[in-house]
């Protein structure tokens, strides 16, 4: 990886298909990380979006940010709209009506879309075999409608409906794991990625783009506004997250697991939580339970990807 | 002329949707739908159609896939009941919005709760306002015959609606009928290839379903309305050009002995073909009664209905769901809206009959119209009556 960082920016399609004019919030890691998927995909590719921030910001009539077809129904069905996408397009193509062409089908949404409303669509997508990628863009909580908590928010997360107080610790529940989720469907590619690690993001989107049949990335997508952190930090809170074990980075190819950024020693998670707003409240006993959980399953992908 | 058949209606509505050559097909199993998709999926699997059929795990997603198919250009069908549509009416508003024109059969049943499979139009009811194009159908021939009908309106460049075909769940769907079909030259004459102007495509970069701010909102659903009150010349011109081809007429408000007729049972669906037989036993007895069906339900041809029914004294309007807490039934409550402010307006008496696949026969018909006579004489006929409801 070091040999090249050097050269590996220029390698970067220079072209725009996510473009600048949006009206994400400031800092905001999740545009970015569209912003980088778009650009390993190219423009031979169909996007289709869940209602959220991502939709929102992108889409206010009569302008657009995109520069390749774009399609928004719903909160719950991007999946399914891309199936439809992708089943019709291939029937065209078959049936000789549009010419003969590599598209990409990417349905994108966010983790409420996923792990919440959208379960059990991805699931029947993912399931049924379409030649798609799926990218969940985590930014651990309903951000678009003012931070309440979804199933992907961390345990003792302070949301607007998981709000810390005198007898809550904030989120009660531990993270739903999404990536783990999609292997389960025994699907040729999943992967997790993080914009604060830009390469490795568009390299696994690649890949993904590449391989024929359904694909997952989740990608955590820092959210300066909903996690309470100062919007010039959105980098060093997605490198945090990776460097503590919080946010493993790693994929898994037919079923084969590879870890692609092990830092060499974890840091301790307070690194990561204690600055954020959203975890002011907790205690050290907390931060302790919290370092357990991350040890825990941090040991479960090593020993998956084998041991390294 | 092609072949005529004795088959099961569901049967002959996907042999229909196969002559139409359908690139996809998207659909849920629920009853009395079965049939229509199970002979789909097998058309698809022996290699008679060139389509990807795709067996998805709800009918939300079901719509979500019709919408994303037909969204790229290809022609699209399903078919749902009841339970499914409530499930799928979030997307199915939407697809009209979007203006994806999707084709839907749509075999009507009862909603929960209690939970009932048989017939009525409470599904359907449910979504009238949602901006497709609707029409009821009162038998296996019209089953048929509207299949590529439906998809020439929703494809038409100047409609790119979706439309649906009512079909009486049971008592259409599972019958056996004789079904004179059309040979496939004919349908591919009546049915140009789907040309959808806005495809999603990589050369043509597009956004679609974008969001609107207050000062969007009102002209996009204005636009919408046009667009179904403007689908009218065409859904006309189809039948028009279909009568040309098969000799088989159909008109937006259709009527049986009605010109001179004192009392007009008005009806949607099977129960059409029941009206008629009605009318010709009462007018044997010396009745001077006749029929009006509403065929095209959305958009509402206001000007076919007037011409129907001004002059007429009384119309008995025929129900097949509750609007609860509601002034009526929800056909009488339109009829009742629109004739409000009509010079020489017939009255309109109400009835909701055959709920959940209870059976109303000519027998049933005929106690309804000595009932709405009695009703008028003592000039009770505001609201409605539950026909044949017991205890």
């Amino acid at each position: 990886m070091d040999r090249f960082t050097v050269f590996a920016p220029r390698l970067v399609e220079k072209a725009e298909y996510f473009t600048s004019g949006h009206r994400a919030c400031q800092g905001c890691a999740e545009a970015l990380a569209v912003r980088l998927v778009m650009k390993a995909l190219g423009r031979n590719t169909i996007v289709a979006m869940a209602t959220g921030c991502m939709e929102i910001i992108s889409s206010p009539l009569p302008t657009t940010a995109w520069n390749v077809p774009w399609i928004h129904v719903a909160f719950e069905n991007a999946s399914a709209v891309i199936s439809g996408c992708e089943a019709g397009m291939k029937v065209l193509m078959r049936k000789g009506k549009v010419p003969e062409k590599k598209i990409n089908f990417v349905a994108m949404g966010g983790d409420g879309a996923t792990a919440d409303i959208g379960m059990g669509q991805l699931s029947g997508a993912l399931e049924r075999g379409h030649d798609m990628i799926y990218v969940c863009f985590d930014n651990e909580a309903y951000m678009n409608t003012g931070i309440q908590r979804s199933s992907s928010t961390p345990y003792g997360a302070s949301t607007t409906t998981s709000p810390a107080g005198k007898v809550s610790i904030g989120q009660r529940t531990q993270k739903k794991n999404l990536p783990q989720i999609a292997v389960a469907h025994n699907i040729p590619y999943v992967a997790t990625a993080c914009p604060s690690f830009p390469f490795d993001l568009m390299e696994k989107v690649k890949k993904a783009a590449n391989i024929k049949g359904p694909a997952y990335v989740h990608i955590l997508s820092v959210c300066p506004t909903g996690w309470r952190i100062p919007t010039s930090d959105s980098i060093r809170y997605g490198r945090l997250a990776v460097d503590t074990g919080v946010f493993p980075l790693y994929e898994v190819v037919d079923g084969k697991y590879r870890m692609t950024y092990e830092p060499q020693k974890l840091r301790p998670v307070g690194d990561y939580l204690k600055g954020q707003g959203r975890f002011r409240h907790l205690k050290d006993k907390d931060i302790e339970e919290i370092q357990r959980r991350v040890n825990q399953e941090y040991e479960k992908i090593i020993s998956k990807c084998g041991g390294m | 002329m092609g072949v005529r058949k004795g088959i099961e209606v569901s049967l002959a509505i996907s042999e229909a949707v196969a002559q139409c050559n359908v690139d996809l097909i998207a659909a849920y199993p629920i009853t009395p739908q079965t049939h229509i998709v199970e002979h789909l999926s097998e058309i698809v699997a022996n290699g008679e159609l060139d389509a990807e059929f795709v067996p998805v795990e709800s009918e939300h997603s079901a719509m979500s896939v019709c919408c994303g198919s037909a969204a790229v250009g290809a022609r699209t069908f399903t078919s749902t009941s009841s339970q499914g549509l409530a499930l799928m009416s979030e997307i199915f508003i939407i697809a009209s919005a979007m203006r994806l024109p999707v084709v839907m059969a749509l075999a009507n049943r009862s909603l929960s709760s209690p939970l009932s499979i048989w017939n009525d139009h409470t599904d359907t009811m449910l979504v009238r306002d949602a901006g497709w194009i609707q029409v009821f159908i009162e038998n296996g021939q019209e089953a048929y015959d509207h299949m590529p009908w439906a998809f020439r309106v929703a494809e038409d460049p100047d409609v790119l609606l979706p439309v649906a075909v009512n079909i009486d769940g049971f008592i259409l769907t599972h019958m056996i009928e004789p079904v004179e079909y059309i040979e496939d030259s004919v349908i591919k004459k009546y049915l140009p290839e789907f040309k959808y102007p806005i495809a999603l495509h990589p050369d043509n970069p597009l956004s679609m379903g974008c969001f609107a701010m207050p000062e969007l909102y009102t002209e996009a659903q204005k636009a919408r309305d046009n667009a179904v009150v403007n689908s009218y010349s065409t859904i006309v011109k189809a039948w028009k050009e279909w009568e040309q081809l098969t000799g088989r007429s159909y008109h937006p408000i259709e009527t049986y002995r009605a010109d001179d007729a004192d009392y007009c049972i008005v009806t949607m669906g099977s129960y059409g073909e029941t009206a008629m037989e009605v009318v010709d036993m009462l007018r044997e007895e010396g009745e001077k009664v006749g029929a009006v069906k509403i065929r095209l339900w959305r958009p509402f041809p206001f000007d076919d209905f007037y011409k129907a029914v001004l002059g007429k004294n009384h119309l008995v309007v025929i129900d097949r769901a509750i609007s609860f807490g509601g002034p009526g039934g929800p056909v009488a409550s339109e009829l009742r809206s629109a004739l409000y402010s009509k010079q020489g307006a017939p009255k309109v008496i109400n009835y909701v009959a055959g709920l959940a696949g209870r059976d109303v026969s000519r027998h049933d018909f005929k106690n309804i119209l000595l009932d709405a006579k009695e009703k008028v004489q003592r000039g009770e006929m505001e609201g409605y009556t539950l026909y044949g409801l017991r205890g």
